[in-house]
């Protein structure tokens, strides 16, 4: 823990779409300066977390605070300039190419007056550079494959240039090369740009290895939070998954490696 | 100056350069900008009194001879002025509803804003109202129907529930319109049935100005102020509102502005079909670019409602059609093509 007072936060927040309950008395905090990682089965509400976590969606009770202001009395466009989001399907409207994709990220900065700046151009070109797609600039981007299309979306996000950066399934639909790639840009861009990314993501293993906050959840409640190598048990994955399974040092990072226990022998059962 | 000089050469193009207008855009609007002004200055100078294109081109800059002022300035140019602003309203309006729907059919006038247009009309028609009370009755028509569609839909503004329950609509309105007919007399009939096909014949200065004033005010609205949203919108409301566009309330104001757009036009010319559907659609075809396209869009609806109507009232030797048979028939076949080019890439 850093020991600062968190930028992003949630306090007794019930979240619910229309009269479907995800999760109630739910809180939570980010640590500033972190790459917080959540995990939790199918439907346990990490995604619905982060929709409210980024003013998507409106809790039904409690708030999110957003730098001591309660992040829905705070216009969309003032958030954006703080919290970036990666939402989990975005559709790259039809014809159009990789640097007008991520130019767009520059529209909370952005007015009718203050159309495109010198500082627009530098923080494009840079994003496109850090994320590896500024070859691809005038390539139409449905014409890419869906690793370098994720880069795309990562490299609009990053030109948003917010402090805190919320990604939902970065690493879905993508073949297991691709999302260690996407996972070390998210590592690099968390350590060497200093800023706060909080990923929802579905690979335990990944999830240890990356992040240096853990959120595990179940339910729509928070299960246990904090330091992986603390979070990452096998009593916390069988409590919170069902999964009966032994947990491990990773041999190349030391990190906790879930391995999930050998099929019971069938025959057994017979 | 010398700083600049020295920069190197191989500097590589700037983002800047990539991301505005896209120049194939600027020559699609252009094209259709100058279509427009040729078929307009053909459809001044022919009729009973036929006037040289030449003529025709010198009296709009004011310096023709008087009875050629009267012809053009009195009789031929308020329909033209109509013509040229419905088609521009509809695309408008058009471009905007399937931007907003994310989907071609998606248009006003596959999703009942024109049918609520009619139907309130037809009433009017029917009732032995006036051509004022006609006008006021469409533009409500049109705005109720929208109003309907969207508290029915609810928030779901994109995606099938919207089309399909703005094609349910449309269905229902025709029925009445349909049972509107069989209550009328035959002169009122005849009367309605005209206006129900969509027609630009006797149109003057009472029909243009409304139309000007109406598109003077939401045409800057919608470029301005909703088209960098609507364009945004594109990707998904959830990247657009990440990236702090005020959604709910683009999507209210721009689907206002529109069916204002298309309930004026409506109330100006009947409910001429297709328009909306297939200017918006065609722009982008063209333009290949992302977004809207309202400003393509706008010439190229004010091109195809001028030459429908070119077309309407020379296709037949002895007498003009209206031009809502015109845009139905081409419209239709253009529709017919749609679904199945859609189809096939799988977007609808």
């Amino acid at each position: 823990m850093t020991g600062h007072t968190p930028r992003l936060s949630g306090a007794g927040l019930t979240l619910a779409y229309d009269k479907r309950v995800i999760a109630e008395d739910l809180s939570v905090e980010i640590p500033v300066g972190s790459f917080t990682v959540i995990i939790g089965p199918n439907a346990c509400g990490k995604s619905t977390l982060l929709r409210a976590l980024s003013r998507l969606l409106k809790p039904a009770a409690g708030t999110v605070l957003l730098d001591g202001r309660d992040v829905h009395s705070q216009p969309t466009r003032t958030v954006a300039r703080t919290l970036g989001l990666l939402p989990q399907s975005s559709t790259a409207p039809d014809g159009i190419t990789v640097a007008e994709l991520v130019a767009r990220g520059r529209y909370p900065h952005q007015s009718i007056l203050r159309r495109w700046s010198a500082e627009d151009e530098q923080v494009v070109q840079e994003s496109m550079l850090s994320t590896g797609v500024a070859d691809l600039a005038d390539r139409q981007v449905d014409e890419l494959s869906g690793g370098q299309r994720q880069r795309v979306w990562l490299a609009m996000a990053l030109a948003q240039q917010t402090p805190l950066l919320l990604l939902d399934e970065p690493t879905t639909y993508l073949d297991i090369a691709h999302q260690i790639e996407v996972l070390d840009l998210c590592a690099e861009l968390h350590e060497r740009q200093g800023r706060t990314l909080v990923a929802v993501l579905h690979d335990l293993n990944h999830a240890a290895r990356y992040a240096t906050h853990l959120i595990a959840m179940r339910a729509g409640r928070v299960a246990r939070s904090g330091q992986p190598s603390d979070v990452l048990t096998a009593e916390l994955v069988e409590e919170v998954f069902g999964l009966p399974c032994r947990v491990i040092d990773d041999p190349e990072t030391g990190t906790p490696l879930v391995i999930p226990a050998a099929r019971r022998s069938t025959s057994a059962s017979v | 100056m010398t700083t600049v000089l020295d920069k190197p050469a191989a500097r590589p193009r700037s983002i800047g350069s990539r991301v505005g207008v896209r120049p194939r855009a600027v020559v699609v609007g252009a094209a259709a900008a100058l279509g427009a002004f040729v078929i307009s200055v053909f459809s001044l100078g022919t009729g009973d009194f036929e006037i040289a294109p030449a003529d025709v081109v010198t009296t709009l800059f004011g310096e023709g001879n008087p009875a050629h002022e009267f012809i053009i300035g009195e009789l031929r140019l308020p329909r033209l002025i109509t013509a040229l602003l419905v088609g521009a309203a509809l695309a408008a309006g058009g471009a905007v509803f399937q931007s907003l729907v994310r989907n071609p059919l998606g248009s006003p006038d596959m999703l009942g804003v024109t049918n609520g247009a009619s139907t309130a009309a037809l009433t009017v028609v029917i009732l032995g109202g006036t051509s004022t009370q006609l006008s006021v009755a469409a533009v409500a028509g049109g705005l109720v129907a929208t109003l309907l569609i969207q508290l029915i839909a609810g928030r779901a503004l994109h995606g099938f529930r919207f089309i399909l329950v703005g094609i349910g609509l449309a269905a229902i309105l025709t029925g009445i319109s349909g049972y509107l007919l069989t209550r009328g007399v035959q002169m009122e009939n005849a009367r309605a049935l005209l206006w129900l096909t969509g027609s630009l014949d006797g149109r003057d200065w009472g029909q243009a100005v409304p139309m000007i004033v109406v598109l003077g005010v939401t045409l800057p609205f919608l470029l301005l102020a909703c088209g960098p949203g609507l364009r945004m919108l594109e990707m998904g409301d959830d990247a657009a509102s990440a990236l702090g566009v005020p959604v709910p309330l683009l999507r209210n104001a721009s689907l206002l502005a529109a069916a204002l757009l298309v309930s004026f036009a409506a109330a100006s010319a009947g409910p001429v079909n297709f328009v909306a559907l297939i200017a918006p659609h065609l722009a982008k075809r063209l333009t290949r670019a992302p977004g809207p396209n309202l400003l393509p869009s706008i010439f190229v609806g004010a091109l195809l409602l001028t030459g429908a109507d070119f077309i309407a009232q020379h296709l037949l030797e002895d007498r003009a059609l209206p031009v809502g048979v015109v845009t139905g028939l081409v419209g239709g076949a253009y529709l017919v093509w749609l679904l199945t080019t859609e189809r096939r890439a799988g977007r609808i």
